[in-house]
């Protein structure tokens, strides 16, 4: 896809992916063998018609194409743009043995963007009501998914979200040059056409429980709070002035918009010379960041190769061709501040890789050796995991492992009227998924609203 | 938008403000707090509730004001609204049948812990509250607590009101008199850490409450991280209180001032916007 040239775009927060062209687009979709049984949708989480769709653009109708993106998925323009293709869909193209797979992500984002130049916004839809309301937590790629779609059904539809804004990590944590916040404004948009009601600085567990929810006429809940808690090493110096917290630094940028500062209230620190600590989309997410702050060398250090990053292959190459220094098999064992408790470097591990342990991933290993990387800023980009303030307050509900929330392959948890999805019932994972886990509990929540209070 | 429906002025550089916030008002427990941002560009901060009211819907908020955000909060007069407020947010104190209680509260710190007050004497409590400020115009709500404590002592940097002294002096003699089950301290950073040495030695179980930077307040940022017992722990969702004698005092003041110089900026051009330019040849001046 084309790409703003790196070094004017390193400058500024505007997007960098261009985007195809409608020419080069009818051109990448010619390739398209139409396969009768298409690769590429066994690896699309929310199996797309992909064929269908490229079909529509070759043919040059590009609305027709998005209409059969949307029956299956609620954002495309969002996911053609943030979904780790090389992975799903695309990783899949039956074209990928012997030469470039179809651009699959880059025709989906077309189609939405075609539509979103060319088309007035969406007109309302006639819904008939069916009476009964369900409230969804979160307003996160999950959340939306499920709200469109028990609205679409009838169902009188409450987002609660925590923020003073709605998308979840789409706007909290994406940063404006991969996904840019009006195409998230557009989205969102369209839920509210379709009747479903956004309620803001709601934290569900604090400001109202699950329980009053019910009380309050709710037939079921959604649960989609994403997992949003920063992981933390726990190394000596990681609370000295300058080392933030990925989570932190994104919201300070995305959220607040401190990269505006005075104009916006909140303020963010420009470092000349940062460390980014991680090796997935968070972590290029900040180094980018960082770099368009301002700061002169950016390092993402990683304990593992670039083989196992787990970020999305575009990111890694734009932040490559953005200058970013990458020193892999690097594993931070302190940080050490100066007299007045500010960062002034970061003393690492070098690592070896072992052979393959039993899941088949191969663990990286001190080799003895260490150095030190000097930096004034240090942002952690580890991981994430479950907030607590909500499922906490749920009692009886079943959690595993660090607090997420057991559900079955519907979304369905073991409180009756209480379903789940996305990062909150899997762990951190992507906005396809999310989505998709979204959709099956619509359909869920649907079938047990009708069998628990049959007209 | 939440509505602003009474905002005075109770002591210098400190108004009161009751906004109409229900569900807040319902679910507000002692030592809980909300963050609130005042418009579209604003910042969010914290503000511990001060009072609530949950069959009017209200909520009372004290603060000080020493910066950008807050003068900026002291011009909104009654009537007016605030875009954002979220909560109630944070730990609620642990209310239980003590014995007998010290509350000890330096400036603003009044605000968080006149709940507590009342909490724990809807128990069966004795509390003394110890109050402290610079001088009689900065004692902060004297008279309710007052109305509700067991005993209140003030004290005051020069005489002005009650004894001539720092808090810690009034608390150690009253340490000295009676068994202390539980002392509870908010206020300035090196008032909440001069209150942790002094109970140490007398072994009472002492907590503070907090004051990090903080960002959303759910505890999913990580700015308002302190370390206390060597752990690191998220202010805004495990505390703000915390165990006095396991706080690390000098990270969180570290941590505090780490944008001092933003938050000049801030102020500066806050200023120069209020008075229009018209206080410009003042400000060559000086
Ligand atoms: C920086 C970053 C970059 C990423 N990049 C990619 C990418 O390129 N591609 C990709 O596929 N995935 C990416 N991800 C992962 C992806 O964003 C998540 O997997 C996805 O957003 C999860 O969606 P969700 O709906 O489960 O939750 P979230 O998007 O996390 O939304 C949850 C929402 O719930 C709200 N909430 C939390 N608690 C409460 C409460 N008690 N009451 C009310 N509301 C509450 C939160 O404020 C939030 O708005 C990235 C993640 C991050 C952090
Ligand atoms: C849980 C909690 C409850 C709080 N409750 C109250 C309250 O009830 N009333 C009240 O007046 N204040 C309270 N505070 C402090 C309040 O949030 C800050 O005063 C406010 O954020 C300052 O914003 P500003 O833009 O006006 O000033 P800034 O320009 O941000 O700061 C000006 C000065 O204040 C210091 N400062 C900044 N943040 C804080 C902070 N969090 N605590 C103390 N000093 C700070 C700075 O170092 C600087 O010197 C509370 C803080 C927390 C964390
Ligand atoms: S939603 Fe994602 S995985 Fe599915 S086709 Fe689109 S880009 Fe590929
Ligand atoms: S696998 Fe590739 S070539 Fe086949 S239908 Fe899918 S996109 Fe087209
Ligand atoms: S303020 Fe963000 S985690 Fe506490």
């Amino acid at each position: 896809m084309r790409a703003r040239d790196p070094k004017k775009r390193s400058k500024d927060f505007k997007e960098v992916a261009l985007g195809l062209t409608e020419k080069q687009a009818v051109k990448e979709a010619k390739r398209c063998l139409q396969c009768k049984k298409p690769k590429c949708v066994e690896g699309c989480p929310v199996e797309i018609n992909i064929p269908a769709f490229i079909g529509k653009i070759r043919d040059t109708d590009s609305p027709g194409a998005l209409n059969v993106i949307r029956q299956y998925n609620m954002l495309p323009a969002i996911c053609g743009r943030v979904c780790p293709q090389e992975n799903q869909c695309q990783g899949r193209c039956i074209l990928g043995k012997k030469k470039t797979p179809i651009a699959i992500g880059a025709l989906e984002r077309f189609a939405a963007d075609y539509d979103a130049k060319n088309s007035s916004p969406e007109k309302p839809v006639q819904i008939k009501p069916n009476g009964h309301k369900v409230a969804v937590v979160g307003s996160g790629p999950a959340g939306l998914t499920v709200a469109a779609d028990l609205a679409k059904l009838g169902y009188e539809i409450t987002i609660f979200e925590a923020l003073h804004e709605a998308g979840g990590v789409l706007v909290y944590g994406i940063p404006e040059f991969r996904l840019p916040k009006k195409i998230i404004q557009r989205e969102i948009e369209y839920v509210k056409s379709l009747g479903v009601k956004i309620q803001l600085n709601w934290v569900v567990g604090r400001t109202q429980t699950v329980e009053e929810l019910f009380e309050e006429g709710y037939k079921a809940v959604f649960i989609g709070v994403g997992a949003g808690s920063p992981k933390y090493m726990s190394i000596p110096g990681e609370n000295l002035n300058n080392v933030y917290f990925a989570s932190e630094f994104l919201t300070r940028v995305n959220l607040m918009k401190a990269e505006q500062f005075p104009k916006y209230d909140t303020p963010v620190k420009k470092a000349k010379r940062v460390a980014v600590i991680g090796g997935g989309n968070v972590a290029m997410d900040s180094a980018r960041t960082a770099l368009r702050l301002g700061a002169e060398k950016v390092y993402i250090v990683y304990r593992r190769t670039e083989a196992e990053m787990p970020a999305r292959l575009e990111e890694l190459e734009h932040a490559k061709e953005e200058g970013i220094d990458f020193r892999y098999l690097s594993n931070p064992k302190e940080i050490i501040g100066d007299e007045r408790g500010y960062v002034k470097a970061m003393r690492c591990d070098k690592m070896v890789l072992c052979e393959p342990d039993a899941s088949g991933r191969r663990k990286p290993e001190c080799s003895g050796e260490e150095f030190i990387l000097e930096v004034d800023q240090v942002i952690m980009a580890i991981g994430q995991t479950s907030n607590p303030i909500l499922v906490r307050s749920i009692k009886g509900l079943n959690l595993w492992g660090a607090g997420y929330i057991e559900v079955d392959e519907n979304g369905a948890s073991n409180i009756p009227g209480i379903f789940a999805g996305g990062d909150i019932s899997t762990g951190a994972a992507t906005v396809i998924s999310a989505m998709g886990a979204g959709k099956r509990a619509a359909r869920a929540i649907h079938d047990y609203i009708r069998s628990s209070y049959p007209a | 938008m939440y509505n602003i429906l009474k905002k005075e002025t109770i002591a210098p550089q400190v108004d009161a403000m009751i906004v109409e916030a229900p569900y807040i008002a319902r679910h507000h427990q002692a030592g809980n707090f909300v963050v609130l941002r005042i418009d579209e560009k604003g910042e969010r901060i914290p503000l511990t509730i001060a009072d609530s009211d949950s069959e009017k819907g209200t909520i009372t908020l004290l603060f000080q004001k020493i910066g950008k955000t807050t003068e900026e909060l002291g011009t909104l007069k009654t009537g007016k609204a605030i875009r954002d407020i979220a909560g109630p947010l944070g730990h609620a104190t642990p209310i239980m049948d003590y014995g007998y209680c010290v509350l000890v509260g330096g400036g603003i710190g009044s605000a968080t812990l006149y709940p507590i007050l009342k909490a724990l004497k809807g128990k069966s409590n004795n509390v003394t509250v110890i109050l402290g400020a610079r001088n009689k115009e900065l004692l902060i709500w004297g008279d309710r607590f007052k109305e509700l404590a067991d005993e209140v002592l003030l004290t005051t940097d020069d005489g002005s009101s009650g004894r001539k002294g720092l808090v810690t002096e009034a608390l150690k003699e009253v340490m000295d008199k009676s068994k202390v089950e539980i002392v509870i301290a908010v206020g300035p950073i090196r008032m909440m850490q001069a209150v942790a040495e002094l109970t140490k030695p007398y072994n009472v179980k002492t907590l503070v409450s907090l004051n990090p930077v903080m960002v959303e307040g759910t505890g999913m940022c990580g700015a308002c991280r302190v370390n206390v017992g060597g752990k690191t722990r998220f202010a805004c969702v495990e505390g703000p209180e915390f165990d006095a004698h396991e706080v690390d005092f000098k990270e969180l003041a570290n941590r505090l001032g780490f944008y001092r110089e933003e938050e000049q900026a801030s102020m500066e051009i806050f200023k120069k916007k209020k008075c229009k330019g018209r206080c410009k040849k003042s400000n060559k001046g000086t």
